[in-house]
């Protein structure tokens, strides 16, 4: 294995061929390098995709502090280098390596990956085959890392099982030390894989076997191992631990520069097709001082120009008014732009950018996701069309000249009307907004293709074709490109249905995962890595049809491929809502009414043991009234 | 208050462009607490300037920079202050309040001198009966990103030298005014010596007015 100073001497001669080297290199301000003796345990944090994309990834800060706050154990990071810089370690002989030490990954215990999207899929098979570690889990000997995996993408962790060793379901904060006491109370693979299985929240896949009807469902999924858990249930924290704020600074520019802190996780909303907002649950809030305390902090330790206050629904944060009044004077005069990202659409959130006191260059952002009445209940985001009118006359009347509003195609039963509903809405808001501010006012319409996620109400729906797709695609361009001052961006229809089978893909898709990657696909999220045709002869390699996992109406008693995992909302809470779904019936915000997702229950020791504000479930005192319904059988 | 920073930009830093550079400044103004200057208008920009662009890949002991703060603070423990809001590449040299009146530090510009130590082997005598060739010339002609120029006017020195130990670097004095760069690079194609094999640092910004080292 080379050495740290083997790394390097190789990385000098190289550097200077590729684009960006600063994105391999570290060095950053906030890092924490330990002393590689001293550690017990060695962690490598992957997010695999390039550098100027994962480093400010949040998910994978909080693990690198908790990580590097026990004496016993440290964390590196790694991302996976751009195409140019691949080619050349390849023929250098350089294998990924971590940041700080410059030190191969397979030096490390564990390597943890976060999966927060299935387009990552590919390139973390590729990581880890530039790290030299068997991609297969089943290859994997004594003197290889376990390699873990979490992220929103793994409530639905089959097509990546064969890879995986451990996935972690839910939240990461408290698990992780799990994984490290048996990390370090166990000594070989064997030992360690059983001990991590029977840890609450932690999925071993090679303690699970799934059983397939004739049809290709999925019969029954079963535990091989005593003690193993069947389903495994999501891993939550009580409280929110204090937020990270020595947050790493690039040397170089990336993606978003910029400081994040979470205010709220979790979302009461229910929209349907929202995966973040099923498998979040329940919402805990932090309070508006440690929120505030935090953002000092956090800019004062990295200087960054951007604080973003992270949530899935700002409006909903219980004192957001109190909280953008003194971010707003806290942070006033000091060069620093503040987002707030997923407001309501009403006049409310106008006055919340005020209390900010931002400069209105950055446009408006609203997410109306559909724009017919029977869409919207369909979807469980009702808004009427006279409140988007009203809120966006008034954003372009108050000094704002750009609003971004973001639609989906593709719900479930949407028509060629509905669609031309979202071009006539566009054209209504730009209208109006030229009635205020003339030829100033512009509008970006980013539609995105809606696609099923497991876990959710809408896991049983089809998604649309692509010929559909183009279809409804086309009509919006040609309904919204002759406007100048209409800015249309539309998701490409391969990178959706990719999506729309890996997230709820069974266990068979790992192979046409490992072809399609063994025959050239990585960085799927990205222009250069889109190769349709490679993973159509994947498919076509191993006798499975794409529309099987994408076009097909899901039968309403089918076993899901994910039928072993549990984000703790249950399957029959999903299921009705899904119904009402069909009827167009909406469930409010269940702050005001609890629907017995199922949430409370199985958290209810954990809430009792940790009682707080911070908890916004309402509080029900007598046990969830057990709601059962029979699962009705249609469809084929 | 027109502050001058004099600093060095090793290691990791020798991959931070010019650009990235102009950030690493404002965030480090802003975790210093100094009262950095932004222009008025619609994209405030913060008032740093950095005297010479260096080439990607090179490391420095002598880049200076100013900066314009909104109000006059002390000198007193400032370096240290700076030093501890700069990430481990940037080495503070010396902290200086100058006169606001001065031309921007761009335009002071004049020469600038480079070491570059080769990492291979070489014929060191070879080297230096290229070096001297390539001084003898009345012009050097070359092309750069498809525009052709004269590279001889731009060296006012180069020395080949040979360390006991055997290894081979060389020095150079350049010219780095405005519109007329000597890079180093371009010198060491044309004594031959390839990219990869050697590591180039700037050693001395040589001032219209003064020298800082």
């Amino acid at each position: 294995m080379l050495t740290p100073e083997q790394i390097e001497a190789k990385l000098d001669r190289i550097l200077l061929k590729v684009q960006k080297p600063g994105r391999y290199v570290g060095g950053e301000l906030n890092i924490t390098v330990k002393d590689w003796e001293a550690a017990t345990t060695k962690v490598a944090l992957v997010f695999p995709d390039i550098y100027d994309i994962g480093v400010s990834n949040v998910g994978l800060k909080i693990l690198y502090d908790q990580v590097n706050q026990r004496a016993d154990s440290l964390a590196e990071r790694a991302y996976v280098p751009w195409l140019d810089m691949e080619a050349l370690m390849r023929e250098h002989g350089i294998p990924l390596y971590s940041l700080e030490s410059k030190r191969p990954l397979a030096a490390f215990d564990l390597i943890g990956f976060t999966l927060p999207y299935e387009t990552l899929y590919t390139n973390a098979l590729n990581a880890l085959d530039l790290a030299g570690i068997p991609v297969r889990a089943a290859e994997r000997g004594e003197e290889h890392p376990i390699v873990i995996a979490g992220g929103h993408s793994t409530m639905n962790p089959e097509p990546m099982h064969a890879f995986i060793d451990a996935f972690v379901i839910g939240e990461g904060e408290e698990v992780i030390h799990d994984i490290l006491d048996v990390l370090q109370a166990h000594s070989s693979r064997a030992d360690r894989l059983l001990a991590l299985a029977k840890i609450p929240g932690v999925y071993v896949p090679k303690f699970y076997e799934t059983f397939y009807l004739d049809d290709g469902t999925v019969s029954h999924i079963e535990a091989l191992a005593d003690g193993i858990a069947n389903p495994v249930v999501k891993r939550i924290v009580a409280k929110l631990p204090p937020p990270p704020t020595k947050f790493i600074v690039p040397n170089i520019d990336i993606v978003h520069n910029r400081v994040t802190v979470e205010i709220m996780r979790g979302c009461t909303r229910g929209c349907r097709f929202c995966h973040a907002g099923m498998i979040t649950r329940p919402v805990r809030e932090r309070t508006v001082e440690e929120v505030v305390a935090a953002a000092e902090e956090a800019v004062r330790a990295t200087g960054f120009e951007e604080l973003a206050l992270l949530s899935l629904s700002s409006s909903d944060y219980t004192h957001i008014l109190e909280l953008v009044t003194a971010v707003g004077e806290k942070f006033q005069g000091r060069q620093l732009n503040v987002s707030l990202p997923s407001l309501r659409i009403e006049s409310v959130s106008i006055d919340l950018m005020d209390k900010l006191r931002q400069r209105r260059t950055g446009g408006f952002t609203l997410a109306p996701e559909a724009a017919t009445e029977r869409m919207r209940r369909i979807i469980n985001k009702y808004i009427s069309d006279e409140d988007i009118i009203n809120t966006t006359r008034e954003i372009y009347a108050r000094g704002w000249t750009t609003i971004k509003l973001y639609f989906m195609i593709g719900h479930p039963s949407e028509t060629l009307e509905d669609v031309q509903a979202i071009a006539d809405l566009c054209k209504r808001v730009l209208a109006e907004g030229r009635k205020v501010i003339g030829w100033k006012a512009k509008l970006n319409a980013g539609v995105s293709t809606f696609v099923p996620k497991s876990q959710t109400p809408f896991q049983w729906v089809s998604v649309d074709t692509r010929e559909r797709i183009l279809e409804k695609q086309a009509l919006l361009k040609r309904e919204l490109y002759r406007d100048r001052n209409i800015k249309l961006s539309l998701t490409d229809p391969d990178d959706s249905l990719l999506e729309a089978w890996l997230s709820r893909g069974d266990r068979r898709m790992a192979e046409v995962v490992y072809t399609a990657w063994k025959n050239g696909v990585k960085f799927d999220a990205w222009d250069e890595g889109r190769k349709p045709e490679i993973w159509k002869a994947a498919f076509d390699q191993h006798g499975l049809d794409i529309d099987f996992y994408t076009a097909r109406q899901r039968r309403t008693d089918e076993v899901f491929p994910w039928e072993h995992i549990t984000a703790a909302v249950r399957k029959n809470f999903l299921f009705q809502d899904f119904r009402m779904s069909l009827e167009g019936q909406i469930r409010v915000d269940c702050r005001l009414n609890c629907f017995a997702c199922g949430i409370l229950p199985t958290f209810s020791n954990m809430r009792r043991e940790n009682p707080g504000e911070g908890w916004k479930c309402p509080d029900v005192k007598s046990p969830a009234k057990k709601i059962s319904v029979e699962l009705p059988v249609v469809g084929d | 208050m027109r502050l001058r920073v004099t600093f060095a930009k090793l290691n990791a830093l020798r991959y931070t462009g010019h650009l990235d550079l102009h950030h690493i400044w404002e965030r480090a103004a802003r975790r210093a607490e100094l009262p950095l200057a932004y222009s008025q208008g619609f994209h405030p920009q913060p008032k740093i300037s950095l005297a010479s662009a260096l080439p990607l890949g090179f490391s420095s002991r002598c880049e200076v920079m100013d900066m314009r703060l909104n109000e006059e603070i002390p000198l007193e423990g400032l370096k240290e202050r700076i030093q501890a809001a700069v990430p481990s590449g940037l080495q503070i040299l010396k902290v200086d309040s100058v006169d606001e009146k001065l031309p921007a530090l761009q335009t002071l510009v004049a020469e600038a001198e480079y070491e570059a130590v080769l990492t291979e082997p070489a014929d060191g005598s070879m080297l230096k009966q290229r070096a001297v060739e390539m001084l003898a010339a009345s012009t050097l002609p070359r092309e750069r990103r498809g525009k052709s120029y004269d590279l001889r006017p731009l060296i006012g020195r180069v020395d080949v030298i040979e360390t006991p130990q055997g290894g081979i670097h060389l020095t150079m004095r350049l010219s780095a005014r405005e519109g007329a760069t000597g890079r180093p690079e371009e010198v060491l194609d044309q004594l031959g010596i390839p990219a990869d094999t050697v590591r180039v640092e700037r050693t001395r910004l040589i001032f219209t007015n003064e020298t800082i080292e």
